[in-house]
């Protein structure tokens, strides 16, 4: 028997829309769901090894206790049953002694995330944190003290741009679908794309302007160019009459970065500068400065982040067709939202073990920080934590300093890994439970917004293959175990759905034809001369009074960065289009494709330190050491090295992908303690390597 | 030459090598074999970087080096359309045609001991679908088409654009 099944892929945390051929109980065929006509049947290479990773053997098959020490690697296989009651038992003790509040939550956030959170809050922790500090915190932050709203509150336009400007938001590798489709479109038709990044990655061969600005440069660069659009006058003045308050402050405080001043910080020419100016001015307002996805990156990331979102303003680019819109919801196309599972559970009265909306007042109490909630673990204070869920987020390979990272966590009671692979932290838990791939589970609806807004269904493709549990099964039971069952009053996958659907109007069988549902034909724009903001004010604040009484001033001096020590250099790592944050690099399929990283290390540095292209290199950094090949061009930066992250997992259930190449977190020492102080993104950037030939 | 082609706009190609994982996801060519690549060619040029991606399967050759050389016919051609395939059950592994390729394309299985190769997922072809990589191509930047016409398409593109060049 064939069958056509609609899921949304789970290979990467981009989770495009998918269609899945299924000939009797085997899974055939794979491609984009081309009932999106944004994604057409596109799908990339980890979508496209997904089979690969259901036949994969080097995975978790069953449950999983620890036998041996923690990170030992001895494992028990274990049934269900007990792995429940291993859990259950022990959290029943951590709460009676510590109480609820001493459960921590991590996860990777996303369109699913609803379900984990009603989780967390049922066993009456506020604990529920997201991977978002080594990822857009900084961003999302600069976005809500600019506009009021967060990173997700702006899509963009790329296909109908004049001008696309990245900073390091490598748009062809750190890749969406229908993003770099849409992004295409746009070079097509002979869209301005400037690309700004210390390392050329495929996107700056994909540009018309390629700036290799030094390492650590970009706020004094934005800076720069501010400086330029208000002093000539380049900026939308009609918009920013109407919805833009701080313009005067905004004058003054600009005033000193003159293209001169710019161009020495950043290596990029005054002229340069200016030139690309004066092309933002005759591209305005159809032009999309891209405040950054990843941006855990330096000190001052937020601020450079929040210089973006201002310079937006400036071109009067926001809720304009090749700008930057709103994404719609359900409500603005007249209909009611997806409900909330968290919607059955009573609310928390407990302050966030770390410090969201307290100690750190500006930050968001949604998504949490995780190396603040390792501050708190760390010292019991402001009270202790004794057990981790962490589900399919893997801290000692996304955070820094796995070794310190290793210390912290040895205090907790109990470490609960729900994982499809064996994450770096997995093989550090006390219990792995094996997850459903995304081919065997269905998962809880989502909301996709955007010009048509609507809900999107993952549906259980095939059965599993293995020992394994879909999450919410997971999550259901063990809430039931605890005696919470009452909050979550389903029996299948069909009884959420059927709850998050009551008051949208819409049935469970409206998503059998295309696995979506779109809730309007025509694209949504709001009326652009009646915008409103999320600020206090309704406007677009460059200088926010509420952010600075809490703290965060709105506007602040540039400070150059630390030169790289004589001998040494910054590091720099990103990602390609095909391995992603160290889950695909065990893949049968994708590990064929790349096993070990390099060093990307400029020509005439090399050529100083006497390394030839292709050669092994010792990188250090304090005790750390590895060896690694050389890649030697022109395309990087002499003050920094790149390397692609995710390689060198020292897991060896990973016999792929085990110790080959390097893990660059390895070598950011210190760094866990190291945050954008605004923003709370972690300083991913700010470490320096001295490399030397083998 | 089959009676098809492949053909890559170079310019839209990110080298995301979606095409080579979806081929070997269908076709099972072994481990560390390729029945196509996006080969990266990259310079570093001013004002911006060259950084290109170009794909590469078999040509199958009207005068195949890699049948002339197969000692047993599993190297062969579909009368039909002039796709060149190996019959797995007749190959022994002797290799020959990978030798005898001038660019190497037969892969060696060392999970069969045998060859395979690119057939342009005639399977697929025969049901009226595209090979793998080409349907599934994340920027569509592959096109399955015929030599006559990836000629007229290449000409109607540079006819338009040399009106859209021309002084009024």
């Amino acid at each position: 028997m064939s069958e056509t099944k609609y899921s949304i892929c789970g290979m990467c945390a981009v989770r495009c829309p998918v269609t899945v051929q299924v000939e009797d109980g085997q899974p055939v065929w794979i491609e984009g769901n081309a009932n999106d006509s944004g994604m057409g049947r596109s799908l990339c290479a980890k979508g496209a090894a997904a089979f690969a990773q259901r036949d994969d053997k080097q995975r978790p098959q069953s449950p999983l206790i620890r036998e041996g020490e923690r990170g030992e690697g001895k494992w028990r296989e274990v049934s269900w049953e007990e792995a429940f009651a291993y859990i259950t038992d022990k959290l029943g003790a951590v709460i009676n002694e510590h109480g609820a509040r001493s459960i921590m939550f991590s996860d990777r956030g996303g369109p699913f995330a609803d379900l984990r959170k009603a989780f967390v809050k049922a066993l009456g922790s506020p604990n529920y944190i997201n991977h978002d500090c080594t990822c857009g915190r900084n961003v999302h932050h600069a976005s809500k003290s600019v506009y009021g709203m967060g990173r997700k509150g702006f899509a963009y336009d790329y296909a109908n741009a004049k001008h696309i400007v990245l900073f390091g938001r490598n748009i062809t590798e750190a890749l969406k679908i229908k993003e770099v489709k849409s992004f295409l479109k746009a070079v097509k038709n002979g869209c301005h794309v400037t690309y700004i990044d210390p390392r050329a990655s495929v996107t700056a061969g994909k540009a018309t302007r390629y700036w290799q600005n030094k390492p650590g440069s970009d706020y004094a660069l934005l800076l720069g160019i501010a400086h330029v659009i208000i002093k000539k006058r380049y900026y939308d003045k009609d918009f920013v009459d109407k919805y833009v308050n701080g313009l005067k402050e905004f004058r003054s405080f600009i005033e000193p970065y003159t293209p001169q001043w710019t161009a020495e910080e950043t290596g990029i020419s005054a002229e340069e500068i200016e030139e690309f100016c004066r092309e933002l001015n005759q591209d305005r307002p159809k032009v999309i400065i891209h405040p950054g996805w990843m941006l855990a990156r330096y000190r001052d990331s937020y601020y450079a982040s929040r210089m973006i979102h201002i310079i937006n303003a400036l071109m009067g680019s926001i809720e304009q067709p090749g700008g930057l819109f709103y994404p719609k919801t359900p409500k603005d196309a007249g209909r009611s939202g997806l409900k909330s599972l968290g919607a059955l559970v009573p609310g928390v009265d407990e302050e966030r073990a770390d410090g969201c909306g307290t100690r750190y007042p500006q930050w968001d109490a949604g998504a949490g920080m995780l190396q603040t909630a390792y501050e708190a673990l760390e010292k019991g204070e402001p009270y202790p934590l004794k057990a981790y869920f962490v589900h399919r987020h893997d801290p000692f390979i996304a955070l820094p300093d796995t070794d310190e990272q290793m210390r912290i966590l040895n205090k907790l009671e109990l470490i609960v890994s729900v994982d499809i692979n064996f994450s770096d932290t997995a093989w550090f838990a006390d219990v792995i439970l094996p997850e459903n791939t995304f081919l065997e589970r269905a998962s809880i609806l989502r909301t996709e917004k955007g010009l048509k807004p609507g809900f999107g269904r993952r549906e259980q493709c095939i059965a599993p293959l293995n020992n394994t549990k879909a999450g919410w099964e997971i999550y259901l039971e063990i809430a039931r175990r605890m005696g919470k069952g009452e909050y979550f009053p389903f029996n299948s996958i069909e009884d959420i759905w059927t709850y998050q659907l009551q008051d949208t109007g819409l049935s469970v069988s409206d998503f059998d034809e295309k696995g979506f549902v779109k809730l309007c034909d025509e694209a949504i724009w709001y009326d652009r001369d009646n915008l409103k903001f999320g600020t206090d004010s309704g406007k677009i604040e460059i200088i926010n009074e509420k952010w600075e009484a809490m703290g965060v001033p709105s506007l602040v001096p540039y400070e150059a960065p630390e030169a790289p020590p004589e001998g040494s250099f910054r590091l720099l790592f990103g990602r390609n289009g095909y391995q992603a944050h160290g889950h695909h690099q065990n893949n049968p399929l994708l590990n064929d494709l790349l096993r070990e990283n390099k060093l990307w290390i400029n020509t005439r540095a090399a050529k100083k330190l006497g390394i030839k292209d292709g050669a092994r290199v010792m990188v250090t950094n304090g005790n750390e050491q590895g060896t690694i090949v050389a890649k030697v061009t022109d395309l990087i930066h002499p003050e920094a090295v790149f390397m692609l992250h995710g390689f060198g997992t020292r897991v060896p259930a990973k016999k792929r992908a085990y110790k080959q190449g390097l893990a660059d977190q390895l070598f950011m020492k210190g760094k866990l303690r190291e945050w954008d102080k605004a923003g709370g993104g972690l300083n991913l950037a700010e470490s320096f390597v001295t490399v030397t030939p083998v | 030459m089959s009676k098809y082609l492949i053909v890559q706009d170079v310019a839209d190609c990110i080298g995301c090598r979606a095409c080579e994982v979806h081929c070997k996801s269908k076709n099972h060519p072994g481990p560390d074999a390729f029945y196509c690549r996006m080969l990266k060619v990259e310079s570093a040029s001013e004002p911006t970087p060259k950084i290109n991606f170009v794909y590469l399967s078999c040509f199958h050759c009207e005068k195949a080096w890699c049948i002339d050389a197969c000692p047993t016919g599993a190297m062969r051609r579909r009368e039909k359309d002039g796709i060149v395939y190996v019959d797995a059950k007749s190959c022994v592994g002797c290799k020959a045609c990978i030798t005898a390729c001038p660019w190497t394309v037969p892969q060696w299985n060392a999970e069969t001991g045998k060859v395979g190769k690119c057939d342009l997922c005639m399977d697929r072809i025969d049901q009226g679908l595209e090979p793998a990589c080409v349907a599934k191509c994340v920027t569509k930047c592959l096109h399955f088409t015929t030599p006559s016409e990836a000629t007229e398409t290449a000409r109607q593109a540079y006819a338009e654009q040399l009106m859209e060049n021309r002084r009024s």
